[in-house]
């Protein structure tokens, strides 16, 4: 059928341009593979998980810096949680900025930091927008009776 | 949290295999289980690093393996770590999105059988049931050689290990096979009767360390030995290996409390950085790892972080009373903590070994800090980090002092605790007379005739012998002292651990994981200058007290061992020390 040939063509593309642009890499592959039919959401669970547990520990991130003395140390502890969540499901460019934020934070660098944190909820919400619309492709294409291809 | 308990796995090991996947972040706990699943494993996952304890103690044996990461907001990584070994014996592994070399160093000398960088993948999880077999040969391995090689099987819920599973993991047999003693026995393809000699964990309540505690201030630590304490304890159940393994630790506990105590008190008197680094055996390279560790923590600590280990191993299995009793070295007044979050153990030092389990919080936190050095007895020998060679060689070098006051005769291993013990009266005394003892003591026994030792000395598994110093009968002559095959270096794998100890020098000793434990041990304990007088050698004819040392641990005293150890004071016995 041509309307799930060409959401698939759509899916594949995107998903292909996420990968390319950094936003995602390998992780989110293993992801998809681990899908089945057992469970056939999983790399949604997985990623919805994922954006609840981001969004809280930015929160925790942002009040840390809030603060007016700063407990690096602290504001470090969420950051490598972050960078750990983020890992799980393949968000690179969040990892990446989290690498540079905890460098700030060793340094105790506070305007580093809040740099860092503006940097951050930036490619947070990037990445989650476009993640967001690569599951309303799928969603779409299965729901026109295709499936998602491997 | 989720997952009944189900029995022991079943014919097709490693499927079924019982995972405890431990992660606050949720998003991580939900792919480990998902690819644990894939891989046909068990996995129950837990978010709390203190559930997951309750979990493991409902259950004694309702895991094969846990899996935890590193930063964990209400229990250190490493904490858990510990607590794991230490009470239920059960292989830990690592995870982190941190991969730096200084974290997984840690992660290796607190006992961890791996450390898994995040993101991790599938490919790195189907292979986690290596861990547990390989544990499971060391036991089968230890009972073994306690046992004068009965028929023990591999297996132990009937079935477990199929005779292909057996086979295709022949890579891990290699070691051992090697072994004269188990080449047959491990041959044998006749697993089917499993009935036999299932070694069975045994869990020191804190009744039974009582119990035991009290033998053994009954008996006199300088005279203790596994069969006088078991005799006196009149336990059923229990056997002298069960004994001979608790013993060690104990002590090594001792140690470390003693080292503790020392480190804070006069932390200048220890020069563990001059420690003649030459040749030591591999048992120090567990050393040093640790004390490499240390740097960070503390100054000189690294010698304690033997000692940390073995309080922290003592106390986890006794639920953190032994703490307090073990700790008998006097209280010291300016001793820097060993590591930061130690809390004051002197309070309870108490020269016996009073259960004192009020300051049970205390014993684990300084168990805790320690921890960094210390090597969870269970851990094999691939977690010898070598980085720390250098402070392995420290203390062999340091044990080569005490070596050299021994009476030719004895093996070197032991004495050259002894010796060290002895020369240096140098810092504070420690107090903890009775744990010096029992150190020498212990190795006595392991002196005790070459023969026999070897033999005895695999039984011990979770012994941490701190001297794993290459056994060799032939080699007692003290003057020649020359590092054995230590390959303690850089032995980041248990299985190569264990063919660098086995190889060389083809003894049979098995490798041994928990030993490495022992090594530091000891070159804490030599470096806290305990100034032991020279203990007489008991029972060092006592074949039947079974070297806790591994068998194994004799084997592969290089020369290479390349711990950087400064050779100082201590000339140490190049051939005995290494830390498996």
């Amino acid at each position: 059928m041509d309307g799930v040939a060409q959401l698939q063509k759509q899916l594949v593309d995107y998903t292909a341009s996420l990968f390319q642009e950094g936003f995602l890499d390998e992780q989110f592959n293993q992801l998809q593979q681990l899908q089945d039919e057992s469970n056939p959401d999983f790399v949604v669970e997985v990623v919805s998980l994922f954006f609840e547990d981001s969004e809280r520990l930015l929160n925790e991130l942002a009040k840390a810096l809030e603060l007016k003395t700063i407990d690096f140390r602290k504001v470090d502890a969420h950051v490598h949680q972050f960078k750990g969540s983020s890992s799980s499901i393949g968000a690179q460019r969040v990892q990446k900025v989290c690498i540079a934020f905890r460098n700030y934070c060793e340094e105790q660098n506070i305007e580093g930091c809040l740099k860092c944190l503006q940097q951050v909820k930036h490619e947070y919400s990037l990445v989650k927008s476009k993640l967001e619309t690569l599951f309303k492709i799928e969603k779409q294409l299965i729901a026109a009776g295709g499936s998602i291809p491997t | 949290m989720e997952n009944g308990f189900s029995s022991p796995r079943s014919e097709s090991f490693p499927a079924g295999l019982r995972v405890l996947v431990v992660d606050d972040d949720p998003t991580w706990l939900k792919i480990l289980e998902k690819m644990l699943k894939k891989c046909a494993y068990e996995v129950t996952t837990c978010g709390l690093a203190r559930e997951a304890l309750n979990l493991l103690r409902e259950r004694k044996d309702g895991y094969d393996i846990v899996i935890s990461d590193v930063n964990m907001p209400d229990m250190d990584g490493f904490k858990l770590l510990e607590h794991v070994g230490l009470e239920m014996d059960l292989p830990v592994i690592m995870m982190s999105v941190d991969g730096e070399t200084s974290r997984v160093m840690k992660g290796v000398q607190h006992g961890a059988c791996d450390y898994l960088l995040k993101p991790i993948r599938m490919k790195e999880l189907r292979n986690i049931w290596q861990h547990v077999f390989r544990k499971k040969i060391h036991e089968i391995r230890d009972i073994d050689h306690h046992e004068s090689f009965e028929g023990i099987r591999l297996s132990r819920n009937g079935s477990e290990f199929s005779d292909d599973c057996i086979m295709f993991s022949g890579e891990d047999l290699t070691s051992f096979k090697k072994r004269k003693d188990f080449q047959n026995k491990y041959d044998e393809r006749d697993y089917g009767d499993h009935s036999s000699t299932k070694k069975h964990r045994v869990v020191w309540s804190v009744d039974l360390h009582q119990k035991f505690v009290k033998a053994v201030n009954q008996i006199g630590f300088d005279k203790v030995g596994p069969k006088k304490i078991l005799d006196l304890m009149n336990v059923p159940w229990l056997t002298r290996e069960n004994v001979a393994s608790h013993l060690q630790k104990y002590r090594l506990y001792l140690i470390r409390l003693q080292k503790e105590n020392d480190l804070k008190a006069s932390f200048g008197g220890i020069k563990h950085s001059d420690v003649p680094s030459e040749d030591t055996s591999g048992g120090f390279g567990l050393q040093s790892s640790i004390h490499t560790n240390q740097n960070d923590v503390a100054n000189d600590r690294d010698q304690f972080s033997g000692s940390n280990f073995y309080g922290q191993d003592l106390d986890a299995k006794n639920n953190e009373g032994y703490r307090e009793e073990i700790v008998s070295e006097p209280k010291p007044d300016s001793k820097k903590p060993l590591t930061a979050d130690v809390p004051d153990p002197q309070d309870t030092r108490s020269s016996q070994m009073s259960f004192d389990h009020s300051s049970a919080s205390l014993g684990s936190d300084v168990n805790y800090t320690e921890f960094d050095c210390s090597i969870p007895k269970q851990y094999p020998w691939s977690e010898c980090p070598e980085v720390q060679s250098k402070q392995e060689r420290k203390l062999l070098l340091q044990l080569e002092d005490g070596f050299s006051q021994q009476p030719p005769g004895v093996p070197q291993h032991y004495i050259e605790i002894d010796q060290l013990q002895s020369v240096r009266d140098t810092s504070s005394p420690i107090k903890d007379e009775p744990v010096l003892v029992e150190y020498k003591s212990r190795h006595e026994s392991h002196i005790s005739p070459k023969e026999t030792t070897i033999d005895n000395f695999s039984a011990q598994s979770k012994s941490l012998i701190a001297y794993h110093q290459s056994f060799e009968p032939s080699s007692t002559a003290i003057s020649s002292m020359k590092p054995q095959a230590v390959d303690l270096s850089c032995i980041t794998d248990l299985e190569s651990c264990q063919r660098n100890l086995i190889s060389p020098s083809d003894s049979t000793f098995p490798p041994f994981n928990e030993d490495l434990t022992v090594c530091w041990l000891q070159s804490d304990f030599l470096n806290k200058n305990f100034g032991l007088p020279n203990m007489e050698f008991a029972d060092y004819s006592d074949p039947s007290f079974i070297a806790d040392i591994p068998v194994h641990l004799y084997d592969t005293l290089t020369s290479d061992y390349e711990c950087p150890y400064d050779p100082t004071e201590y000339p140490i016995v190049d051939q005995g020390l290494f830390i498996v």
